[in-house]
């Protein structure tokens, strides 16, 4: 489980995409696409292995008028599925 | 019927290639070099690629780094937002040229490794020294901090080391292995009674890898293809035909998979006189086997027929002789019987090699290294037909 000092960042070989073809957001990675809506791409744009996921919550709160308690349940969920997934990792 | 934009492209860039895998899958009549695209035809096809919705490209052959160009459309594809994937031998790529890669945005790179003995993994790829050059490569990958994945084709002559494959893998640095079974297609046809295990081997394989996924869990991702022919139903073949993904070849047919060549009738346009969204839209290939129209009985009315798509139309083709056929792999399917002949067919050991008589196992990669796929081909026999 991710934590707030967490620092994520996207698996090496996977990178986060515009598609201008479907509209939305993909993760490419080897031999995989995963299609993510606009609110999974602003979280996992954030994902640069610097910023912290308390920090991440923080950018997020101050850009969108959501609830941050919110924010953080939705991006805890995101990443730890991902790690899952193996396409994002929490050194 | 519309098609919703394809995800992936394979461009098979050559079909010049230094091994010799009697597994291979490319067809017996290859394209020769002096056939192949010019480097603007291909950056041309990543273009309307990009612009059709492909998000993953695979650069693939024979063996791609037999192009020169090859850093050239690397870079191309890699400008365009493409996923550019690398399926390689490992062979006649430096350290040089593997580091103009990356710089180009070679995005991951899939390495072929045969066996994990060097001497049964050279016998395979019909070329000593291979399996070290390949181990020196996936040194250099991970030192150029691409991802690796490697792909070992499984098959009687190298299943019973399918755990020791995975960790000589893993002291690779690969991220990922792709296990696949052989499949029999193009030359590996001719090969089938030397490549498909015993029953006993496959049901072996299959029941130890949970064991070994958790056994590694921490070092890799196993992604398994199971053999097709040992089971219930048949694969979801393409994930349907026209579906998601497309095929170009070396002189630039486009096909909805590797081996359509083999189904009889079916007319393939190419990239130097149609653009490929005309291709993916209109070629009367892609329509042939889109959907389930075309099913006949047991698939038209089966509920699986959307989960399988009837299976492989090559395989219903080679098996049957139609290839709206459903996939006599599937049990439900009267031709079962006809891939039963085959899994319990006797088996040998000798391989037909690709594109030299059999059982010769002589050419040595050279040192000191040279980018030599080029004269590879001049110097081997004509295959066998």
């Amino acid at each position: 489980m991710i934590t707030a000092d967490s620092r994520p960042k996207l698996a090496r070989g996977v990178r986060l995409q515009i598609d201008r073809v479907r509209g939305g957001f993909n993760l490419l990675a080897p031999e995989h696409v995963l299609r993510v809506n606009a609110s999974s791409a602003a979280i996992l744009e954030l994902c640069d292995g610097q910023r912290s996921l308390a920090d991440i919550v923080d950018v997020l709160a101050s850009r969108y008028a959501v609830d941050r308690g919110r924010i953080e349940r939705e991006a805890s969920a995101l990443i730890d599925d991902l790690v899952t997934r193996r396409l994002v990792e929490r050194p | 019927m519309t098609a919703p934009a394809p995800f992936a492209l394979l461009a098979e860039l050559t079909h010049r290639c230094p091994l010799a895998c009697p597994y291979c899958s490319n067809p017996l009549e290859l394209d020769r070099k002096a056939d192949e695209l010019a480097t603007a035809d291909w950056i041309r096809v990543f273009e309307q690629a990009a612009a059709l919705g492909i998000l993953q490209l695979h650069l693939s052959g024979g063996e791609p780094a037999a192009r020169h160009d090859l850093v050239e459309l690397v870079a191309a594809a890699a400008q365009l937002g493409l996923y550019t994937n690398l399926i390689t031998s490992g062979i006649g790529l430096d350290k040089a040229r593997l580091s103009e890669l990356a710089q180009a945005g070679l995005d991951h790179v899939q390495l072929s490794v045969q066996d994990v003995g060097a001497a049964n993994a050279d016998r395979i790829a019909g070329l000593r020294g291979s399996h070290q050059r390949k181990r020196d490569f996936a040194a250099w990958v991970i030192d150029a901090g691409l991802p690796l994945t490697v792909n070992a084709v499984l098959h009687r002559g190298n299943i019973a080391s399918m755990s020791a494959l995975v960790d000589e893998v893993i002291a690779m640095g690969a991220g990922r292995v792709e296990l696949a079974h052989a499949q029999y297609y193009g030359w590996a046809a001719r090969n089938r009674e030397a490549l498909m295990p015993d029953l006993a081997d496959a049901l072996a394989a299959r029941e130890q890898l949970p064991a070994l996924r958790e056994r590694t869990a921490r070092d890799i991702t196993i992604d398994y293809v199971p053999p097709d022919h040992f089971a219930r139903y048949p694969k979801p073949c393409m994930n349907g035909w026209g579906r998601q993904s497309l095929n170009v070849t070396p002189r630039g047919l486009v096909l909805p998979c590797h081996a359509a060549q083999s189904i009889p009738g079916l007319s393939f346009w190419s990239v130097r006189e149609h653009a490929l969204d005309e291709i993916w839209h209109g070629s009367p290939a892609f329509a042939a086997f889109r959907g389930t129209d075309w099913m006949v009985e047991p698939c038209r009315s089966c509920d699986r027929r959307e989960i399988d798509f009837g299976g492989c139309r090559c395989q219903a083709m080679a098996l049957t002789g139609d290839a709206r056929n459903t996939d006599p792999v599937c049990v439900l399917s009267p031709f079962h019987d006809r891939v039963e002949q085959l899994t319990t067919a006797p088996r040998h050991d000798s391989y037909v090699m690709r594109g030299r008589p059999p059982r010769t196992p002589d050419r040595t990669l050279s040192p000191p290294e040279r980018d030599d796929a080029d004269d590879v081909e001049a110097q081997r026999p004509a295959p066998a037909r």
